[in-house]
């Protein structure tokens, strides 16, 4: 049955996958390669809130919303229209076994009005419900507590409000609240209130939507290489799942700001069950036994792409003093000795994470990490890396500034990993890095996106000011 | 470090061939209660080492482990319980992990393995 989505106007790419991704987690019938039916309301564009969605059941409507961290309700649409006669005429001809049972006399009920860009008066809240006096309700008003809850919405006409592109034409919809979210859970681990914080620490939302893309639930075993504060295991152990992590840098892991101010720390800040495992490891040459796969069902990382924080890996080159030969650790030195680390750029890092994943992953477990990607670059498709075991279900840009983005990649794992794959990937790897070397090599990264414009330099910044403003691609 | 840890870890320093499973050196055992989830374990036991866990819990001071195992044995609630215990309940805090082969001690300090290799072993 078609359902309307109403999306919080946040993170726009993100709002499809992140409920096909629950549709999938819900319902096992659900293919997880697969996308669901969309559509838009009349009129109406994809980076408006107001979308149309075919779900096979109530309960997995609700079972989505009371996961999400975009969907603001879903709703059985009783009519739509352009205008409240045609909104009439539409309620009036949906069939009435869909109606009557919520209009049923000793039934409780309760009407909400909302137009998405405006704050209704009180007043024009009382207008537009004198204007559906027409539908049969037999029942009794309960503010507090009602059985059945309907809502009327709107689009505000005017212009581009929102900093969105304006619509051709508002729509005006009546519906059955199916469910609605609760974003109470982002309040309760806002970063502000989080003990133990580093300089990339997720963001709690998007710790939250990274954790719904890779369908975490109770009983699984998720995996984050570059745990940091643990800000993204925090998201998952809060969906019951259990968490291991590791870090090269042992500081982080090991400990921290203290005794009270750890990774350990933010778990028990919120009462969650500490991680499984934290260790401290590269990812470039990760201990796992040989033998070792598909253990994991998700890895979920932010990996350093060398913009804020610039990835690490064993094999550095720093001579040693009083020695035998310069990279040699003497046998008295080798308890508590620091090895030097060597820079580790972001296509080695990212062809290593695949890789590994590929490995480690099991079949139709979830890769999910963010990859940077600059918008001076004005080529509309950007390849991103691939790997034969996995198949790439959603990629969600989040604008950072008008230099880069980093977007957000969900991958499936869906074939087994061979060695055969193992050379392939390699072979893929080096493709994918000779068309991209320019900016992919370590530093390029970084002073591309701090470097001044030259453009601005000259006084002219035409490039910069016609890009959108709003984080959306509808234009 | 809990032994489903250990039981993933190898050495894997340059030119070691079989750096697994890791000797233990305990020097302080905990034990910190996790959520009993039996799907989890049943998951997990196929792929756990299962004389890599028998002889490391045996180091860490519990033997209630059978040598041999089946996967039938996931029917009874004893083994599991015990299944749990050895696999997510016991913690190294202090100590070490030791490669097989050359030797090399990985230290285990507040209950984080340091598996990062020196610059001469990578």
């Amino acid at each position: 049955m078609w359902y309307l989505c109403v999306f919080y106007h946040r993170l726009l790419e993100y709002r499809r996958p992140e409920v096909e991704s629950l549709a999938g987690l819900f319902d096992a019938s659900i293919d997880s390669t697969a996308t669901l039916q969309w559509s838009l309301p009349v009129d109406y564009h994809s980076d408006s809130p107001f979308h149309l969605v075919n779900l096979p059941s109530e309960e997995l409507a609700q079972s989505i919303a009371s996961r999400s961290i975009l969907v603001k309700g879903i709703y059985e649409i009783w009519g739509e229209g352009r205008n409240f006669e045609e909104l009439e005429e539409a309620i009036k001809s949906y069939p009435d076994d869909r109606k009557l049972p919520y209009l049923t006399p000793g039934s409780t009920f309760k009407i909400n009005v909302d137009s998405f860009g405006k704050a209704l008066s009180s007043h024009e809240q009382k207008d537009r419900l004198q204007k559906l006096s027409f539908i049969p309700f037999e029942g009794r008003v309960n503010l507090r507590n009602p059985e059945h809850k309907f809502c009327l919405m709107d689009n505000d006409v005017c212009g581009s409000n929102n900093g969105l592109a304006p619509i051709v034409q508002s729509r005006i919809f009546f519906g059955r609240e199916v469910a609605v979210s609760d974003r109470k859970l982002l309040q309760t681990y806002q970063l502000k209130s989080r003990k133990y914080l580093g300089p990339t620490a997720m963001d709690a939302e998007m710790a939250f939507l990274m954790a719904n893309l890779a369908q975490v639930k109770p009983g699984k075993l998720v995996y984050d290489p570059f745990v940091g504060t643990g800000s993204i295991l925090v998201a998952a152990a809060h969906f019951g799942a259990m968490t291991m992590g590791a870090d090269i840098d042992i500081r982080v892991v090991r400990d921290g700001r203290g005794p009270d101010c750890n990774v350990w720390s933010n778990f028990k800040q919120y009462g969650l069950p500490m991680p499984i495992s934290l260790l401290r490891a590269d990812n470039n040459l990760p201990p796992w036994r040989s033998g070792l796969k598909e253990v994991f069902d998700a890895i979920i990382c932010d990996p350093p792409y060398g913009v804020r924080a610039g990835g690490r890996k064993s094999g550095g080159r720093k001579l040693l003093k009083g020695i035998i030969d310069p990279y040699t650790v003497p046998d008295d030195k080798r308890t508590g000795h620091i090895p030097s680390t060597a820079p580790y750029s972001l296509v080695e890092c990212v062809h290593d994470l695949l890789d590994r994943a590929a490995k480690m992953l099991v079949i139709g477990g979830r890769l999910v990490y963010f990859y940077p990607i600059l918008r001076d670059d004005n080529s509309i498709d950007t390849t991103f890396p691939e790997h034969p075991c996995f198949k790439l279900v959603a990629v969600c840009e989040q604008i950072l500034s008008f230099r880069y983005s980093r977007v957000l990649l969900t991958m499936v794992k869906v074939a087994p990993y061979t060695e055969d794959i193992e050379l392939a990937a390699k072979m893929k790897h080096l493709e994918f890095r000779e068309n991209h070397v320019k900016w992919l090599e370590e530093g390029n990264l970084h002073s591309a996106v701090f470097s001044p414009l030259e453009t601005q330099v000259n006084g002219v910044s035409e490039k910069s000011s016609s890009k959108p403003k709003y984080r959306g691609k509808y234009v | 470090m809990r032994l489903l840890t250990h039981n993933m870890l190898s050495s894997n320093i340059k030119g070691v061939t079989n750096g697994f499973p890791l000797l233990i050196e305990a020097e302080k055992v905990v034990e910190k209660a996790v959520d009993f989830n039996e799907d989890f374990l049943k998951n997990m036991f196929a792929k756990i080492e299962w004389k890599a866990l028998v002889d490391a819990s045996k180091t860490m001071g519990y033997a209630e482990l059978p040598d041999n195992v089946e996967s039938s044995m996931l029917d009874s609630d004893e083994f599991l319980q015990k299944f749990h215990h050895a696999l997510l309940e016991l913690h190294l805090e202090e100590g070490a992990l030791v490669c097989p082969e050359t030797g090399r001690k990985f230290p285990v300090s507040k209950g984080i393995p340091n598996m990062l290799l020196h610059e001469d072993e990578v």
